[in-house]
């Protein structure tokens, strides 16, 4: 079961007159609710947007599905996305993902690490090579400027920032 | 020639984000004289200006927006901010530094196309400048400039800003206009083109956001003065976002027609002590690599790069010294273009699968003989097959990388190591 807060579901009613048509309103609720659902979003997300939205599930799983910034699985408390297109990927975005994944105590892309504080993924050019190698902590803004060393730091400082936590909704 | 400071004048003040920063500089102002002229006028001067489409494709903007059918349906204006070209990132700097130019670059262009209701939409990672372009929003609704009666003129017009989700190919303006709709973001057929049914199927003009910031400057200086910038066929001046192998990457305004090499070597420094240039890709990752050589004749102007069979694209430019084994930086290209395929046309679908396999295939030590053939073959197959240009895109820096850099390539099949880099490059060392 999932049920979006008194605030989400008014969230959701303002989305639904903002725009033409009301389908326009899927993608900013889809992020609403899984914020609200610990960072993802599960089958029971869909479920209930359909119903409050009065739109078929079907057509929410499309858009739910079809862009990157939509979690289909649960993930850490900190989403780490490492860009790793073109210019990142020159100059060390693949490598910085990986050490970084080593220091968070994941095995690969899409894990979760065991204190449930951090997840990887290997994203496409996210609009700042001049700071490359950079990354993208959940939908916060960017940390830029990285190498090995601060990526490493980067994860002791996150781990450090909310230790004793775990990831929300799993 | 140097840097020309046009549209980025003012973006190293801080209080350009706000709206009495901005209208201490003189924001503002030309909406206030465009809104006293005719429609017609306005279309005009951005058709006399050369002003041309800053996203890629570099389609006149005067012109496009003489596409619109006098049918008295309503009109919408869509600022194309998904910046998703690879390389690209002077859109960004952009609303971050001056968001209200662009506001106020759109409401002079939705009055001269009639448009009532206009959209900025931006790519959903975006987070730090959708903020601030929300924050401008308000700000100017709440200053009278946004909304019903603008500065007492009569004209009406709603704008709004729509968040993307992560996906390449809402950039492709038909995709973008899906995405609008709540719907997959994937191209529709053209014709008809948005002009004639775009949102909802009423005349759509959509246009990027340094296209549409240019037009401020044009209604403040007239259409002759944007034409003293750049050259006869490339007017005025250009945002750059350039990245890689050099010192001071990052975004630069130059004039149209500027040298390519001057830029890499004046403005951004040059490259790293002891390096050399080896190729640069000179409009975002969709765009044909040029070889150093080459580089040394380009000037960064739509018809130079035309006729070295590349292109200007989104201003993005990537270079890439010596150091870099070109079989690996296509790799990551055509994983881009793998990933990023919405799927809709076989060519593309399929097409981009093929070709990241092989190239997966070579920089793991597993390609053959016949595979740079075969690469071409593909690539050469998914040209002008789809709805829209994503598989010509794909196809493009494969054929390209694989023909002018085909000793690298040939290298790693034979040695199973890269010409460059040895077992120095990240697919041999993470597997």
């Amino acid at each position: 079961m999932f049920q979006l807060s008194d605030d989400g579901l008014k969230y959701v009613k303002n989305e639904l007159s903002r725009y033409e048509v009301k389908q326009s309103a899927i993608i900013r609720c889809l992020y609403r609710a899984q914020d609200e659902n610990g960072g993802w979003v599960s089958p029971a997300v869909i479920e209930h947007l359909a119903v409050i939205m009065d739109i078929p599930a079907a057509q929410i799983e499309e858009v739910a599905t079809f862009y990157t910034m939509f979690n289909k699985t649960p993930v850490g408390k900190n989403h780490v996305q490492v860009c790793v297109t073109l210019t990142c990927g020159m100059l060390g975005g693949r490598e910085l993902c990986d050490s970084m994944m080593k220091e968070a105590g994941c095995k690969t892309t899409g894990d979760i690490s065991p204190d449930g504080l951090f997840t990887f993924s290997k994203v496409e050019c996210l609009g700042s090579c001049d700071t490359a190698p950079m990354v993208q902590i959940n939908r916060e803004s960017y940390t830029e400027n990285l190498n090995t060393e601060k990526g490493i730091e980067l994860v002791r400082s996150l781990r450090a920032k909310s230790s004793g936590a775990t990831g929300k909704g799993h | 020639m140097a840097e020309v400071k046009y549209l980025s004048e003012h973006y190293a003040r801080p209080e350009f984000k706000t709206i009495d920063g901005y209208k201490k500089l003189g924001g503002y102002e030309q909406l206030a004289k465009a809104l006293k002229m005719q429609p017609q006028q306005i279309i005009d001067e951005v058709k006399a200006s050369g002003l041309r489409g800053r996203g890629g494709a570099g389609f006149a903007t005067g012109v496009k927006w003489g596409f619109l059918p006098n049918n008295g349906e309503p009109r919408y204006l869509l600022c194309n901010a998904d910046e998703s070209e690879p390389g690209t990132f002077k859109d960004r700097l952009m609303m971050e530094r001056a968001p209200h130019q662009l506001i106020e670059g759109m409401l002079i262009s939705a009055f001269a196309i009639k448009s009532n209701k206009a959209y900025i939409y931006i790519r959903g990672e975006y987070m730090g400048p959708a903020a601030i372009l929300e924050k401008a929003i308000a700000e100017a609704r709440a200053a009278g400039l946004i909304g019903k009666n603008i500065l007492g003129s009569g004209f009406d017009c709603e704008l709004d800003l729509y968040l993307g989700a992560g996906a390449y190919i809402c950039g492709e303006e038909t995709g973008m206009i899906s995405s609008l709709e709540g719907l997959k973001g994937q191209p529709k057929l053209k014709p008809p083109f948005p002009a004639v049914q775009g949102y909802l199927r009423k005349p759509t003009i959509v246009n990027n956001v340094e296209t549409l910031a240019a037009v401020v400057p044009i209604i403040r200086d007239g259409a002759a003065a944007y034409r003293k910038h750049g050259t006869e066929k490339s007017a005025g001046t250009k945002l750059f976002s350039i990245s890689g192998n050099i010192n001071r990457p990052g975004t630069y305004e130059v004039p149209l027609g500027y040298k390519l090499m001057d830029l890499i070597n004046i403005e951004c420094g040059g490259l790293k002590a002891g390096r050399k240039l080896k190729a640069v890709v000179p409009g975002g990752s969709s765009a044909p690599v040029i070889t150093a050589e080459e580089c040394q004749k380009a000037t960064l102007d739509y018809e130079c790069l035309a006729q070295m069979g590349t292109m200007l694209g989104s201003g993005a430019i990537i270079v890439i010294d010596d150091s870099n084994c070109m079989v690996d930086v296509l790799s990551t290209i055509s994983h881009f273009y793998h990933h990023e395929s919405c799927g809709q046309c076989t060519p593309c679908r399929e097409g981009t699968g093929w070709m990241e396999r092989l190239i997966h295939g070579i920089v793991h030590g597993h390609g053959n003989e016949g595979d740079l053939d075969l690469l071409l073959k593909i690539a050469e197959q998914m040209k002008g097959r789809t709805i829209c240009a994503l598989s010509d895109a794909a196809a493009l820096p494969v054929l390209s990388f694989v023909t002018k850099f085909r000793d690298e390539f040939e290298f790693f099949i034979r040695e199973k190591k890269s010409k460059v880099r040895g077992g120095q490059i990240y697919a041999q060392v993470s597997h």
